[in-house]
């Protein structure tokens, strides 16, 4: 199955017109020590039906979680997509198109996107949304960055109860030289307070909270703002956007940098990726902010429209003065987040959140009845780790029937619950941890 | 502009229904009362068929490669096979959840590594990680292993990186957010790397170049092989940036041509859609001795099982959440595998045999500012319609828009006044490439006879040339509810 439309006819004739006699001589200027020799060692064409069977046996051999009961999170969720997004999704003069270098063809791409960062400013409640960066994790990593470069200070202050891969991007991106970060221990499953308040002193560029954490748990967030704004470095959080239409956003907490993964906005698992890293902050960050950002205008006859804005910050003007090297974003999965988020809308998003959180109640008081209490008693929004210390053999079992179980963390199980899952695939999941 | 979602909203108009969980009621204000959100929560309010028709209205003022042809120089806009896009979405791919045990993904982890092999093969490297996001997460990646390599060997002098003027804004940003100090590198009359001039600069503080091959300029660097081992005998290594792959499946590898870090664009050269700006993958393959600092965790197989393999201590770690984007992986893997190595190869050529045709058609309209042998794109510019009657590249752009045409890419490369660089994929007939090519003309046409036409272009668009300067200055950049006053 090739995509090429020219007959070999067609081809020739072109090769005339322009003075060439075969395909090869096309490839002259490259020097024959460099030319391939042989044909590349690779399998020859499909037809579409070989290709057909091929896919399917290939994701045949799957177990898809988002087709079974499934209570792994971390960072990831199961969440019901409505049907009218996918469909949305593939007009095709969105996901063929580039990015919207040309605004007078690519309004409706651009505007799409201004009302992406809406959206993400209404969750946040903070002031200015980026268009997207790469995930969750490299959005941080670009905050601690801005932080750094805003505050002129390098010391960043992560507790443990931030996600593992979150911190282990931080440490690789750290490369730059731009932070420096410091990892401070949370053995009860939230920030350790005193030990934070130790570190921030003058030193820190910022502090990093993420709300809820990884474990699910609802971190003390009452006075980390000031205690860090007295220090003069920013307070970046790290959130669940779904929590946000239930719990009090970063903006309200005082946070100066939200970021996030957006996945659970109508991104399919798709093991880990594409997925996509939403990040906002206040007014007085915006010139600082990575990534593409759109902008509201006029056209010459005075129409409003749009327009890629503040675009000093980038690479391409910037060249090796950037901050950020980004380019490509998450265009279409920003897209996805807000046409999910419309779809829902408040009244569909809170319902969603509550759900969410009625179903891990309930599964935490049947656990805890069952004898299986939580590791770290703290409250939680979706997800909480149950003490265990044999959280494989507990997901074999489960798997056993068709249910993919908890994510194994050191003593339990970190266990999510998204609004697709019910109380029966719960009263399962206790039946298994008490070894039925 | 339509109106903004924000302004359909009516209240209580959504009636999207998400049911209480049956478990008894849950008091939110008891369980985690103090960190509720205060007031409503202020998202657009309005109904499915009112969602779906806005979004519809958007799709129709935005333009796709299945709109027409998108010579967009640099950017590799050839068709996105439909097959790719159905089978990204099998349920027993996009519904993997990434923590998932590793016997319920073997399907999923067959694709990565097979497709880590394909690319082995198509540039000639022997290992890959498919974990970067985009091109430039592939260079950010790709950098940071040439840093942890002469780091972990202790020489730790090399503090600076090499680009040529020619260069991707994202090759300097990328060495420079590695922590390299940068310094370019001259192209010379040929539009190639200037050889005297990458000598001068090379020496015991260059940790490498960074290069696109072909160039931004559409060109064959002919003496890449001088080119490595210069950099190499000074102790440096070689980065390639794999933006312009499109031009050379098949007839020649980065691998052979002495690079020693290699990052593909899945989004550009193996057929999967951009997005309207993303999302893209960035696959970074390397030579045998840059192997150990590769992003973990890496993909093997052990007899018949697939397993990811965290245990390379002197890994530069992850540069992104779980295994990169695996969804972007199954579209390309999916293409290459329709195409077979013959198909990829034949690709290339039509890419390149388009690119040369066009140029050819466009010799004595435009100036061609390396009128030689071009690769799969080049670069013309609007030199004589700018000196005869102030028509620059911006209004041939515009004006291409009202010809139903999205333009080249334009103002780059930065070397080159007036640009545009024009790419006309191998998925483009020759049907396609005769009628831009008559576009083109037209416009050098009424440069002369009309040239207000084409300054005040685009005339037909949803909405004429937009005030970027105003964008910047005011910049509002998000939807706000009118106070009444
Ligand atoms: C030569 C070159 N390098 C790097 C990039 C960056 O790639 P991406 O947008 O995938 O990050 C591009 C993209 O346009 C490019 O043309």
């Amino acid at each position: 199955m090739r995509f090429t439309p020219n007959s070999d006819t067609v081809v020739q004739a072109m090769l005339d017109s322009i003075g060439l006699q075969n395909l090869e001589q096309l490839f002259d200027d490259i020097p024959a020590q460099v030319q391939m020799q042989r044909p590349l060692d690779l399998p020859g064409e499909m037809s579409e039906m070989e290709l057909h069977s091929l896919l399917t046996g290939l994701a045949g051999k799957n177990k898809p979680a988002a087709e079974h009961p499934c209570f792994l999170g971390a960072g990831a969720y199961d969440s019901y997509i409505p049907a009218a997004l996918d469909q949305l999704l593939l007009r095709s003069e969105f996901y063929t198109s580039y990015t919207p270098y040309q605004p007078e063809i690519s309004q409706g791409i651009l505007q799409g996107i201004f009302e992406y960062q809406t959206m993400i400013c209404q969750l946040t409640e903070l002031d200015v949304s980026n268009a997207s960066l790469y995930d969750g994790a490299s959005a941080l990593a670009e905050a601690c960055t801005l932080a750094a470069v805003h505050t002129r200070k390098k010391m960043v202050i992560v507790p443990e109860t931030v996600h593992p891969e979150y911190r282990q991007v931080l440490e690789t991106y750290a490369m730059s030289g731009y932070y420096e970060p410091v990892f401070v221990p949370c053995p009860h499953g939230i920030m350790d307070l005193e030990q934070v308040a130790d570190l921030v002193k003058d030193q820190a560029a910022a502090l990093v909270v993420q709300h809820p954490n990884f474990f699910g748990h609802l971190e003390p967030m009452g006075s980390v703002a000031d205690l860090i704004h007295q220090a003069g470095g920013l307070l970046i959080m790290v959130v669940d956007p779904v929590s946000l239409a239930v719990l009090k956003p970063p903006g309200a907490w005082g946070a100066d940098i939200a970021v996030g993964e957006g996945q659970p906005l109508g991104n399919t698992l798709s093991f880990g990726g594409p997925y996509l890293g939403f990040m906002a902050v206040t007014r007085q960050l915006m010139r600082k902010i990575p990534g593409r950002i759109v902008g509201q205008t006029t056209d010459v006859e005075g129409r409003p429209g749009f327009v890629l804005t503040l675009q000093a910050r980038e690479q391409h003007i910037r060249r090796d003065k950037a901050s950020s090297n980004i380019c490509s974003n998450q265009a279409l999965n920003a897209m996805a987040a807000a046409i999910y988020l419309t779809l829902l809308g408040p009244r569909g998003l809170k319902d969603t959140a509550l759900r969410c959180h009625e179903l891990a109640v309930y599964a935490q008081r049947q656990l805890e009845e069952a004898g299986f209490p939580l590791l770290y008693k703290q409250p939680f929004f979706r997800e909480f780790v149950v003490e265990t210390p044999d959280a494989a053999a507990i997901n074999s079992r489960l798997l056993e029937q068709g249910i993919i179980g908890g994510l194994a963390v050191d003593q339990g199980m970190l266990l999510a619950f998204t609004e697709k899952r019910t109380r029966q695939d719960i009263d399962r999941l206790v039946a298994a941890f008490k070894g039925e | 502009m339509s109106r903004l979602i924000f302004e359909k909203s009516r209240p209580a108009s959504n009636k999207m229904n998400i049911p209480p969980a049956e478990v008894g009621q849950v008091d939110m204000t008891e369980t985690i009362g103090e960190y509720l959100r205060q007031g409503e929560l202020p998202l657009p309010d309005v109904n499915e068929v009112e969602t779906v028709r806005h979004f519809t209205a958007l799709s129709k003022r935005a333009y796709g490669v299945d709109d027409g042809l998108y010579p967009l120089g640099s950017c590799t806009m050839k068709y996105n096979p439909k097959i790719d896009e159905w089978a990204a979405r099998l349920p027993g791919l996009a519904g993997l959840h990434p923590y998932q045990p590793l016997e319920t993904v073997q399907g999923a982890l067959q694709i990565m590594y097979e497709t880590s092999q394909w690319l082995c093969e198509i540039t000639g490297m022997d290992e890959f990680s498919l974990q970067p996001a985009a091109g430039a997460h592939g260079e950010l990646t790709g950098v940071m292993m040439i840093k942890a390599y002469h780091t972990q060997r202790g020489d730790t002098g090399r503090t600076t990186m090499l680009v040529p003027d020619s260069a991707h804004g994202t090759n300097p940003a990328t060495a420079h957010v590695v922590g390299y100090k940068v310094e370019e590198v001259k192209s010379d009359a040929r539009g190639l790397v200037d050889l005297e001039d990458l000598k001068s600069k090379l020496g015991p503080h260059v940790a490498g170049l960074m290069l696109t091959n072909p160039n931004t300029l559409g060109l064959f660097e002919e003496d890449i092989l001088e080119m490595s081992q210069l950099v190499h005998d000074s102790g440096g290594l070689l980065y390639y940036d794999g933006a312009n792959l499109n031009a050379i499946v098949g007839v020649a590898r980065p691998g052979d041509m002495g690079f020693d870090v290699v990052h593909v664009n899945l989004h550009k050269t193996f057929g999967t859609p951009h997005g309207g700006g993303g999302p893209g993958s960035g696959p970074v393959g390397v030579k045998k001795h840059l192997a150990p600092y590769l992003p973990v965790p890496r993909v093997e197989k052990n007899a018949d099982q697939y397993v990811f393999n965290y245990d390379y201590p002197q890994s530069i770690g992850k540069v992104k959440e779980f295994y990169g984007n695996f969804g972007v992986v199954v579209k390309a893997y999916t293409y290459m595998r329709a195409l077979g190595g013959a198909g990829l190869k034949e690709a290339s050529q039509h890419a390149v045999l388009n690119a040369n045709y066009v140029k050819t058609n466009l010799q004595g309209t435009y100036h061609i500012p390396f009128d030689r042998l071009c690769k799969h794109e080049f670069i013309v510019t609007a030199k004589e319609q700018m000196d005869s009657s102030k028509v620059s590249t911006l209004d041939i752009a515009k004006s291409l828009l009202d010809y139903g045409y999205h333009p080249p890419t334009i103002y780059f490369p930065l070397i080159v006044r007036e640009a545009m660089m024009i790419e006309p994929p191998e998925s483009e007939s020759r049907e396609r490439l005769d009628d831009f090519i008559a576009a083109m003309q037209d416009i050098a046409d009424q440069a002369v006879k009309n040239p207000d036409l084409v300054k005040n272009a685009p005339h037909y668009t949803v909405v004429r040339r937009l005030d970027e300067v105003k964008a910047a200055r005011n910049p509002v950049v998000r939807w706000e509810e009118a106070i009444d006053v």
